[in-house]
C-alpha cells in the first residue's frame, strides 16, 4: 500500500515558565493512502499536539518542533519554511477541528470562509469559486446551499456548522483530512451523520483521514487502524481489529474496559488507577507503569520498544517480551459477567415500592419578549427510593432544566414536585426548604467552573454543614471533612488545598463529597462525568455505585451519554423537546425501544466493537412525525408494566396488539 | 432618546439658576440699567416661567440669544463656531483611530517583543500626559523652535495639523491598548486556526479574520472616546486660539453668558446622542450576530 505521509520519532516541547513540556516524545507512524487511521488517547495524552505539528499549527512560541521528521511527497515538513507551509495547508493537508461553534469566523459569511482557500489554492476567479462552494455545500449535505452561502455561522446549528467546516476542508481536495475531535461537541445522533458523511467523503474522493478522539465507539464505526496514545507517545498501534480483539498493552486493556458495553452488563467498571504523568518531567521507562497493575520492575527503568505483534501490530509494552509472564488481559474485556435480565429486574422490583418524588405535569417555560422557550412542557415520572433515574436526551431536551427545576433554582412555571409527599413547589413549605435542601444535593457537570477557586477543599465540603449547622465544634467539622474525603477516594492531606491543584476527576470527586457532607437521600447528578477522560469517567462512575450501595441513596443521573446511563441507572426517561417520550426499566428500553426517537437515539451511539459497528444501520428519526400541535395529542401511556410509551390512542392499540401477538 | 434630551436640558437650566452670579454684574451700571436689562433678556421673572418659556423655545429651535454680543441669536454664534470644531474633531478621530489600530495589530502580532513594548509604553504616555501639555511642548518645539507650522490661529490646513496632533494623542493611545488586547484574544481563537489552516498567510489572517473580530469592542469605546474629545478641544482651541465651539464655550462660561452655555450644552448632548446612535448602527453593521434582519434561526 502506499504511504501518503509517515512521521518518523516526532518531538514536540512547549516551553512553559515551569520549564519545558514535552508534549510528543517519539512518535512514529505511516498513513496509507485512502485509510481512516484514529489517534485515540485521552486528554494530554499529546495526539491534538500531533496532529497539529503536522501542518506545523503549534503556537510558536511556547510550542516547537524539537525533532523528528514529517514526509510528505517525499519533503521532510519539519524543514518547510512558512512560505512553503502555506501552500500545503489547506489544498495538500487539510484540518477539521472540534468545537463547529468556535471554529468558524462569527463575522465573515460561511460562502465567503469556503472560497477563501479555493481562491488561494486553485487560482480560480471568485465566480468559479463560489460555484465550486455551492457544489461543496450540497455534497455535505446543506440544504438550500445557493441562499446559505450568504449566510452567517451563528444562523446554522452545531451539525450544519461541522458541515460547513468539512467543506472549507475538502475544498481543495486535500490528500490528507486530518479530524480532531470533530464530532465531540456534537450530539449522538449528530455525531452518527457526521462519521456517516466523514466515510462518504473519504471514499468518494479517496482521501486519508487522520481521525482523532478519545471515543473507542466512535474509532470502531470509522478507522482502518488505531493508533492509541498515552503520555506524548503511541504505545500501540495496529489495525482496528486487531485493537479492539487482541489488544496487547495494559493500556489498552484499562481504555476498553472503562467503556461500559450496551450490550452487555456488568456489576463494575474497569478503571485505570491514577492519572497520567505530569510530562514536565516525564517518568523513566514506560510512562504508564505506574498505573499498571501489571508493572514489572523493568517497566519502571528502561522504556519498552515497539514488539512486533503482527505484520500491522505493534504495542510498546515489555509484556510482550519473550522473558516476561504470559500475562491474559482481564476477561471483562470481551467475555462480561452475564447477570441474566430477568433476575436484575426481579432485583429492582424489590426496591421499588416506596416513591420519594413525584413529579407531576412540570412545566418550566422561559421567556424573552414574546419568545416562549417551552424547556420543560408537562412531564410526569416518580422515582423510587434507593434507585437511579436516568434521564437522556440531546441538548436542549431540557433534561437539565429538569434537575434544576426540581431542586427549585429555577421557579417551575407550572406543575408540582412531590418530594415523600410534600409539594416542594408549594410556596407556603418555603420554611422546609431548608431541610429539603438538606435532603436533595446537586452534583455538577463541569468540575471546573462548580468550585470556587478561593475556597479550601476542607471549607468547600463544610459549607453545607456550616449552613445546615451540622458540625458543633471546628473538631468535628474537620473530622467529617476527612471522613469525606476518604469516602471519595482522596486523601486527608488535600483537605487544606485549592481546587486547581486537583485533575477534573478529583475535582469531580470532591463535588461528589460536598454533595455527601450534609447527609443527603437524593442526589442530582447534572452530566456529572461527560467534561472526564473515559477511564476517569469509570472511577466517577464505580465511585458514585458504591455510595449508592453504601449510602442507600437515590440519584436522578442526567446525561447524553447512553451506554454509560443504561450502565448506572435502572431506569431511564428519554427526552426530546421538552417531554419524555419514553420511560422504562433500562434493560427493556435497550432491549425494546418503542418510540421512534429512543430507536434513532440508539441506534446512534457507536459501540466500541468494530464488527458490529461495520454492520449497523442508523435508524433516522423524522422530526416532522413529532406532534406538532395538531391532532390528538400524544401521551404518556404504560404499553407495558413498567415501560411508558408517549403515544397516541390509535398507537396506543396497535403497540398493545403487537405485544399481544408475541 | 427625546425623552435624554429634556432631562439634560431642564438638568442644565435648573443649574444655570442655582449659579452664584449674574451676567451684568458691573459695578458701572446703575440699578434702572440693571434693571432695564433684566426686563429684555427676561431675567426679571420666576424661575419656573422662565423655563417654561425657555422649553418652549427650544422646540421652535430658538435658543436665545446670547448677553455678551448684544443680543446675537446663540443658534448663529454656534452655526459660526462649529465649523472649525467639527474640522478638528472629525481630523482627530481618523488620524487616532487609524494610527491607533495599526499600532495596537503590530503590538499584536509582535506580541512581548520590543516592538510591542515601545508601542505599550508610547500608550500609557499618550494616557497619562494631558493633552495640554503636548500641545505646549509641539508650540515650543515645532512652532517657535523649528518653525514649520504655525502655532496659532486658523487660516488654513497647516494651522489645524498641531491642534489635530494633541488631540489625537489621547486617542491613539487608548484605541492602541484596546486594540492590542482584542487583537491578541481574537489571535487565540479556534477561527484563527483555522484560517491559518487553510493556508492563508498572516496579512490575510489578520485583517481579514482577525481586524473585524477585534473591532467589536473598539466601537464600543468610541462614544466616551468622543466626549473626551469634545472635552479635549475645548482647552486645545484655547491654546491654539482657534476659533471654535470649545474656546466660544470657555469664554462664555467666564462671561456668565448663559444662553450660550446652555446652548452649547444642549448641542454637545444632542451630538452625543447621536454619537452613540451612530455607535449601535456601526455594531449591526460589523457584527452580523447582533443584525436585526439577521435574527432569523434555522
Amino acid at each position: 500500500m502506499e504511504k501518503i505521509l509517515e512521521v518518523k520519532d516526532l518531538q514536540v516541547s512547549f516551553d512553559t515558565y515551569a520549564g519545558e513540556v514535552k508534549a510528543v516524545r517519539g512518535v512514529s507512524f505511516h498513513l496509507n493512502k485512502g485509510e481512516i487511521l484514529a489517534i485515540v488517547g485521552e486528554s494530554g495524552s499529546g495526539k491534538s499536539v500531533t496532529s497539529k505539528s503536522l501542518m506545523k499549527l503549534i503556537p510558536n512560541p511556547p510550542g516547537r518542533i524539537t525533532g523528528g521528521e514529517i514526509i510528505f511527497k517525499g519533503d521532510n515538513l519539519v524543514n518547510f519554511t512558512e512560505k512553503q507551509m502555506q501552500k500545503i495547508r489547506g489544498s495538500d493537508i487539510s484540518m477539521i477541528f472540534q468545537d463547529p461553534m468556535t471554529s468558524l469566523n462569527p463575522t465573515m459569511t460561511v460562502g465567503n470562509q469556503i472560497i477563501e482557500s479555493i481562491i488561494k489554492h486553485q487560482k480560480q476567479s471568485k465566480h468559479q469559486a463560489k460555484d465550486k462552494a455551492i457544489k461543496l455545500l450540497e455534497m455535505v449535505g446543506i440544504p438550500n446551499p445557493e441562499k446559505r452561502l450568504s449566510s452567517y455561522p451563528h444562523q446554522f446549528s452545531g451539525g450544519m456548522r461541522q458541515r460547513v467546516v468539512i467543506a472549507m476542508a475538502i475544498s481543495c481536495n486535500p490528500k490528507v483530512l486530518i479530524a480532531d475531535e470533530p464530532t465531540t461537541a456534537l450530539d449522538v445522533t449528530i455525531q452518527a451523520q457526521i462519521l456517516e458523511l466523514l466515510r462518504n467523503l473519504q471514499k468518494r474522493m479517496e482521501t486519508s483521514i487522520i481521525f482523532i478522539t478519545h471515543d473507542l465507539g466512535v474509532v470502531a464505526n470509522i478507522a482502518d487502524r488505531v493508533a492509541v496514545m498515552y503520555a506524548g507517545k503511541i504505545v500501540e498501534i495496529g489495525k482496528v481489529e486487531e485493537i479492539f480483539y487482541n489488544p496487547q498493552h495494559p493500556y489498552t486493556w484499562g481504555l476498553l474496559g472503562a467503556m461500559p458495553n450496551l450490550n452487555e452488563d456488568s456489576e463494575e467498571l474497569i478503571t485505570i488507577p491514577g492519572s497520567p504523568p505530569n510530562l514536565l518531567n516525564p517518568p523513566n521507562g514506560d510512562a504508564f507503569a505506574e498505573r499498571n497493575q501489571y508493572a514489572m520492575k523493568i517497566d519502571y527503568q528502561l522504556e519498552p520498544p515497539m514488539f512486533k505483534v503482527s505484520e500491522t501490530h505493534f504495542a510498546a509494552t515489555w509484556l510482550l517480551h519473550e522473558k516476561s509472564p504470559k500475562i491474559i488481559p482481564p476477561d471483562t474485556l470481551r467475555k462480561h459477567r452475564q447477570v441474566s435480565a430477568i433476575e436484575k429486574q426481579k432485583d429492582r422490583l424489590a426496591k421499588k415500592r416506596e416513591k420519594l418524588l413525584e413529579v407531576k405535569n412540570l412545566k418550566q417555560y422561559f421567556s424573552s419578549g414574546s419568545n416562549v422557550v417551552k424547556a420543560v412542557d408537562g412531564i410526569n415520572f416518580d422515582i423510587y427510593k434507593g434507585e437511579t433515574f436516568g434521564l437522556v436526551g440531546e441538548s436542549g431536551c431540557g433534561k437539565s432544566t429538569t434537575g434544576r427545576t426540581i431542586i427549585r433554582l429555577y421557579e417551575a412555571t407550572d406543575g408540582e414536585v412531590l418530594y415523600n409527599n410534600v409539594n416542594i413547589h408549594d410556596k407556603r413549605v418555603s420554611g422546609d426548604l431548608q431541610k429539603l435542601n438538606q435532603n436533595i444535593q446537586m452534583i455538577f457537570q463541569d468540575p471546573y467552573s462548580s468550585l470556587n477557586p478561593r475556597q479550601t477543599v476542607a471549607d468547600i465540603i463544610a459549607e453545607g454543614m456550616d449552613i445546615h449547622g451540622l458540625a458543633s465544634s471546628k473538631k468535628e467539622r474537620l473530622g467529617k471533612v476527612y471522613e469525606l474525603l476518604e469516602t471519595v477516594g482522596l486523601n486527608r492531606e488535600h483537605a487544606n488545598r485549592y481546587p486547581h491543584e486537583f485533575s477534573g476527576g478529583q475535582r469531580q470527586r470532591i463535588g461528589i463529597a460536598r454533595a455527601l457532607a450534609v447527609d443527603p437521600e437524593f442526589i442530582i447528578a447534572d452530566e456529572p462525568i461527560s467534561a472526564l477522560d473515559v477511564s476517569i469517567q469509570a472511577q466517577v462512575v464505580n465511585l458514585m455505585k458504591k455510595l449508592q450501595k453504601e449510602k442507600g441513596l437515590t440519584y436522578l443521573f442526567i446525561a447524553h451519554d447512553l451506554s454509560m446511563v443504561k450502565y448506572i441507572s435502572d431506569r431511564i426517561g428519554v427526552m426530546y423537546k421538552g417531554k419524555i417520550v419514553e420511560l422504562a426499566e433500562s434493560e427493556e428500553l435497550y432491549q425494546n425501544p418503542l418510540h421512534a426517537y429512543t430507536k434513532s437515539l440508539l441506534s446512534a451511539i457507536p459501540l466500541p466493537d468494530p464488527d458490529t459497528e461495520k454492520i449497523r444501520k442508523r435508524i433516522k428519526f423524522d422530526e416532522s412525525l413529532f406532534w406538532n400541535g395538531e391532532g390528538e395529542e400524544p401521551i404518556l401511556r404504560e404499553v407495558k408494566e413498567g415501560h411508558w410509551v408517549s403515544c397516541t390512542e390509535q398507537d396506543f392499540q396497535s403497540i398493545k396488539k403487537q405485544f399481544n401477538a408475541v | 432618546m427625546l425623552v435624554t434630551f429634556l432631562i439634560i436640558a431642564t438638568f442644565t437650566f435648573f443649574l444655570m439658576q442655582t449659579l452664584p452670579g449674574s451676567p451684568f454684574n458691573d459695578e458701572r451700571l446703575s440699578e434702572s440699567q440693571k434693571e432695564k436689562l433684566y426686563e429684555r433678556y427676561g431675567l426679571d421673572e420666576p424661575a419656573p416661567i422662565q423655563y417654561v418659556k425657555y422649553m418652549a423655545n427650544i422646540f421652535k429651535g430658538d435658543l436665545g440669544v446670547s448677553f455678551q454680543y448684544d443680543g446675537r441669536p446663540v443658534s448663529d454664534i454656534i452655526g459660526e463656531r462649529i465649523g472649525a470644531s467639527a474640522v478638528l474633531g472629525a481630523q482627530s478621530l481618523i488620524i487616532g483611530c487609524m494610527v491607533g489600530i495599526i499600532l495596537g495589530i503590530i503590538a499584536a502580532i509582535r506580541h512581548n517583543t520590543a516592538i510591542d513594548y515601545a508601542a505599550m509604553v508610547i500608550a500609557v504616555i499618550g494616557l497619562s500626559v494631558p493633552n495640554f501639555v503636548f500641545a505646549g511642548l509641539l508650540q515650543y518645539w515645532v512652532g517657535v523652535k523649528l518653525q514649520w507650522l504655525p502655532v496659532a490661529f486658523w487660516e488654513g490646513f497647516e494651522y489645524s495639523i498641531l491642534p489635530t496632533i494633541s488631540l489625537s494623542v489621547f486617542v491613539i493611545a487608548t484605541i492602541a491598548r484596546f486594540m492590542r488586547t482584542e487583537m491578541l484574544e481574537v489571535l487565540g481563537q479556534d477561527y484563527i486556526v483555522t484560517a491559518k489552516a487553510k493556508g492563508l498567510n498572516q496579512f490575510a489572517v489578520v485583517m481579514r479574520h482577525g481586524l473585524r473580530n477585534a473591532a467589536i469592542p473598539i466601537i464600543t469605546i468610541l462614544g466616551p472616546m468622543t466626549v473626551s474629545l469634545l472635552t479635549g478641544t475645548l482647552v486645545i482651541e484655547k491654546i491654539f486660539s482657534v476659533p471654535g465651539l470649545g474656546e466660544q464655550f470657555v469664554k462664555s462660561i467666564m462671561t456668565n453668558d448663559f444662553p450660550v452655555i446652555m446652548g452649547v450644552t444642549l448641542f454637545y448632548s444632542i451630538l452625543f446622542i447621536g454619537v452613540v446612535l451612530i455607535v449601535d448602527i456601526l455594531y449591526g453593521v460589523i457584527d452580523p450576530r447582533i443584525r436585526l434582519s439577521g435574527g432569523t434561526k434555522q
